[in-house]
């Protein structure tokens, strides 16, 4: 196990000094003038001129790279052009929102889209299961910005069940320390915060959990399906062995190896995808954080804004192999 | 036993709305807002009753700051929260573009325009409870001015500085002196007629001397004023908190305890916070909002004075649009009225000349072309193309949403409609802001291009010169439109110190504009605020900038 997870490891280097080629080579072959966009129109011309001089983008794009890389090695992730704060320290509180939102719509998502996979795969073709999946198609086809929209609409504004926006009661905060709000409200003996973050989490949880709650249904359902079928199940149903304990503790098992595989995608996913959940909900995380770079063409933040977001996709990928050999001992690794 | 799972998925299921149901009461103090308690009503009429509790005020806004040093910024984000924490020598009277004393309490102008005495206010301390004084004021003009400045730190640049004062090598201010602690001395390289006007920005804004040398690269994240509002905590994206400055020189001000401005990306989403009670006033409200707001009484409409103009610019550098037929003739194709009617629920005014009517030097006299089909075929037919321009004209229409253009490509079709009944066809292409901006500017996809600009300082400079003179190619002047007589008077107006002569100047300008037509002014918009019926005293300035200072709730 411990060498796999070493050769694993090792992959990981290659795997991401790719990634920094790539994300290098498309970004600086997108038209738009980064000092003009970062200093606004209302920027001399000389103004411009020095910014660019100083960011290094009058160089050829190959040494940018190669200076870049240098500074990476040093663990430095660059300065942001447009707010002129090292990365490295701004980023943090982004990586911790979206982390705190990606787990509360993982956790919609899996307990919704499990059990529901499961249950239509037990009474199979059943009303419920007909109603289950439409939904889920329903689910996977919806547009988030639609969906976020109408939630707010209808349990904000409507039902006022739930706030609308933002991660906490802003006029009454807790103080930072982790910038996982749930946590640094029990930290602070804040039972009322931590309410309100709970609350606050629940309807982007839900719009960014949506898409993968569908498809975990349908990997489910369709994974359930087919161990149902096999032999074992029949041994134990034979045994007279109840319904429930054959669904969830015989079949669940096996069945539940591809569906973490899309679990784990699917949490990669979000980490980086979020930005139409986090401007619906003015949530401030990563995606944001990236998309906004993008459009004001912030190089360093760019790049090591995916960068690190690569890195979390392939740790989880990581994790989710290793989960495998623990559920399942017939995986072997060699 | 069969049951267990269904029910266990129904628990799931069940369980946030249930979770959610019961938090409608949990007793929240008044102040708390309706965040986590009651409805909007509800908590409206809580707040009514209980009047005065009310002491913070949450501001939802379009994007965050990009760094809370106003020199080094030039958006308008940014600015916002300067203006709270800075004051400048001078400022704007609210709701309007005129100078009054700030700092500065008097000051006194030599005979040649080149000598500006300015007697401080006295007994005003930095948020940092150091002194504000000559020393102080000349400090940062130094900081500002000087590009080896040791406080200029890595990634700075003092735009508006260089673009107000001249950039390095042609600076107008020449020395900034402090004759006694109260008393600070401008000596001017050559008059500058808006200098007073320049003066008076946030970006200009006074910083606390022992502040930014101690913080250093961090005074952007902590900046340290003498403004009505105190920086408390910057959390990126998300929300900005600002406490009262208990010692504000100005009696009996700020009345508002805290201030919190969030960012809410969304316009509906911000719209839906405000309705919700989340926040107290939002800016940038959707046109197509408008009603609703209307019909809701527990919130008030706030109109910004307008101060800005949205047009469509043609690029020189093509074919046919240096003819100035061609141009006039496709000034009298659009129906400025309809589109306002349509796109702007009324919230603008058809734009005659490049710059807004509420700005001195504006010339009422000149006339617009009117919505008249038959006289834009008629002058494509003396251009040479009775049939309609032969080739599909590119017209650039904004991608993003501008306070004085909120959709730009449905204003773009619906141009795009009339144009086609002279026999213009057009393509819209609205490439992504970045490369938009880079695109008009280099001027080769282009044919004609949406753009518009906001006024900085309240100076008719600001607008005519920065955007339609030759000096400002390439830039701003995005047109490539070199009129050299235009620019012997832009020119002459900038040395003017006499404020009417300086109109007539600005008046010929215009009409000059209007003749040579490199543009096709739209509109001039208001745009539109919301906020609680109850919030009184907020009086929001042209430039997009104002103290939160006299807010408070009723």
């Amino acid at each position: 196990m411990s060498s796999y997870l070493f050769k694993r490891i090792m992959v990981l280097i290659p795997v991401l000094i790719g990634m920094t080629i790539i994300v290098f080579s498309i970004i600086h072959a997108i038209p738009g003038d980064p000092a003009e966009t970062i200093l606004g129109q209302k920027a001399t011309e000389q103004s411009k001129q020095a910014l660019r001089e100083q960011l290094g983008l009058d160089k050829p794009w190959i040494t940018q790279y190669v200076d870049y890389m240098g500074d990476l090695l040093k663990g430095d992730l660059g300065t942001s052009i447009r707010t002129k704060t090292p990365i490295a320290k701004e980023i943090m509180p982004y990586l911790a929102a979206t982390l705190e939102l990606t787990v509360s719509a993982m956790l919609f998502a899996t307990i919704v889209g499990v059990n529901a996979g499961i249950l239509s795969a037990w009474k199979q073709n059943s009303w419920f299961d007909y109603a289950a999946m439409i939904i889920a198609l329903i689910g996977v086809s919806m547009p988030i910005f639609w969906l976020g929209l109408m939630e707010q609409l209808v349990f904000a504004l409507k039902l006022h069940w739930l706030p609308s926006i933002g991660r906490m009661n802003q006029r009454d905060p807790v103080e930072s320390i982790t910038n996982l709000y749930v946590i640094d409200s029990i930290l602070a003996g804040r039972w009322d915060q931590l309410w309100t973050v709970i609350k606050h989490l629940i309807l982007p949880g839900i719009a960014l959990g949506t898409i993968p709650m569908a498809i975990i249904a349908r990997m489910t359902r369709s994974s359930m399906l087919e161990v149902m079928n096999s032999d074992y199940i029949r041994t134990a149903r034979a045994k007279g062995m109840s319904q429930f304990l054959v669904v969830y503790k015989h079949a669940l098992k096996n069945a539940l190896i591809p569906v973490l595989t899309v679990i784990g995608l699917q949490t990669g996913a979000l980490l980086g995808g979020a930005v139409l959940t986090e401007t619906i909900f003015a949530w401030p995380g990563v995606g944001r954080y990236i998309f906004e770079a993008i459009s004001s063409r912030d190089y360093p933040v760019i790049q090591s804004g995916i960068l690190i977001i690569a890195f979390i996709f392939v740790i989880i990928n990581l994790l989710v192999d290793l989960l495998y050999a623990s559920i399942d001992p017939r995986i072997q690794y060699k | 036993m069969k049951k267990w799972g269904s029910l266990a998925l129904m628990l799931t299921l069940g369980a946030g709305l249930v979770l959610s149901g019961c938090g409608g009461n949990n007793g929240s103090s008044t102040t708390e807002g309706s965040a986590s308690s009651a409805p909007a009503s509800t908590a409206a009429a809580t707040a009514a009753t209980t009047a005065s509790t009310q002491d913070t005020l949450i501001v939802g806004r379009g994007g965050d700051s990009a760094s809370l040093d106003p020199a080094i910024v030039t958006d308008g984000e940014s600015l916002k929260i300067g203006h709270q924490v800075f004051d400048s020598l001078l400022e704007y009277k609210p709701g309007t573009s005129e100078v009054e004393p700030s700092l500065a309490d008097s000051w006194e102008v030599s005979q040649d325009g080149l000598t500006y005495t300015f007697k401080l206010h006295p007994n005003v301390k930095f948020h940092d409870g150091t002194d504000f004084n000559a020393e102080a004021v000349v400090f940062n003009f130094e900081r500002w001015s000087d590009p080896k400045s040791p406080y200029k730190f890595e990634g700075d640049s003092f735009d508006y500085y260089d673009s107000m004062f001249g950039p390095d090598g042609s600076r107008v201010i020449k020395e900034v002196k402090a004759v006694d602690d109260l008393t600070v001395q401008f000596t001017l390289n050559q008059p500058q007629a808006p200098f007073l006007q320049n003066l008076a920005m946030t970006s200009f804004g006074i910083g606390s001397p022992t502040a930014i040398k101690e913080k250093k690269e961090n005074f952007k994240n902590e900046p340290v004023g003498t403004g009505p509002f105190v920086f408390k905590e910057w959390k990126h994206n998300d929300s900005i908190t600002l406490d009262k400055n208990p010692n504000y020189w100005k009696e009996g001000l700020p009345k508002l305890n805290k201030v919190i401005v969030r960012s809410i990306p969304d316009n509906s989403a911000r719209f839906n916070a405000l309705q919700n009670g989340e926040i107290d006033l939002m800016e940038d409200l959707s046109p197509d909002d408008l009603s609703t707001l209307e019909s809701n009484t527990d919130l008030q409409k706030i109109e910004r004075p307008p101060f800005n103009v949205a047009y469509l610019g043609f690029n020189f550098k093509k074919k046919p649009f240096d003819n100035v037929k061609v141009r006039q003739a496709l000034n009298y194709a659009v129906n400025k009225q309809a589109i306002i009617d349509a796109f702007f629920a009324g919230q603008a005014q058809p734009a005659v000349n490049p710059m807004p009517p509420s700005l001195w030097g504006y010339n009422d006299q000149v006339k617009d072309y009117e919505y008249n089909l038959d006289k834009a075929k008629q002058l494509l037919v003396e251009a040479g193309y009775p049939n309609g321009l032969p080739d599909t004209v590119t017209l650039y229409a904004m991608p993003v949403s501008r306070p004085y253009m909120p959709d730009g490509k449905k204003v773009a079709e619906a141009i795009q409609a009339d144009w086609e009944k002279i026999g213009v066809k057009t393509v819209i292409e609205s490439p992504e802001w970045a490369t938009y901006l880079d695109d008009t500017k280099a001027g080769e996809k282009d044919d004609i291009y949406m753009l518009g600009w906001t006024g900085d300082n309240g100076d008719p400079d600001n607008f005519i010169y920065t955007l339609l003179d030759k000096d400002t190619i390439p830039g701003n002047n995005r047109s490539f439109y070199v009129n050299e007589d235009l620019h012997k008077i832009l020119v002459e107006a900038q040395k003017e110190t006499d404020q009417n002569k300086r109109a007539d100047l600005y008046k010929q300008a215009q009409v000059i504009i209007k003749e040579d037509a490199p543009w096709i002014p739209l509109v001039h918009t208001t745009p539109l605020l919301a906020a609680k019926a109850n919030l009184k005293g907020y009086v929001p300035g042209p430039t997009g900038t104002e103290y939160y200072s006299d807010i408070y709730f009723e």
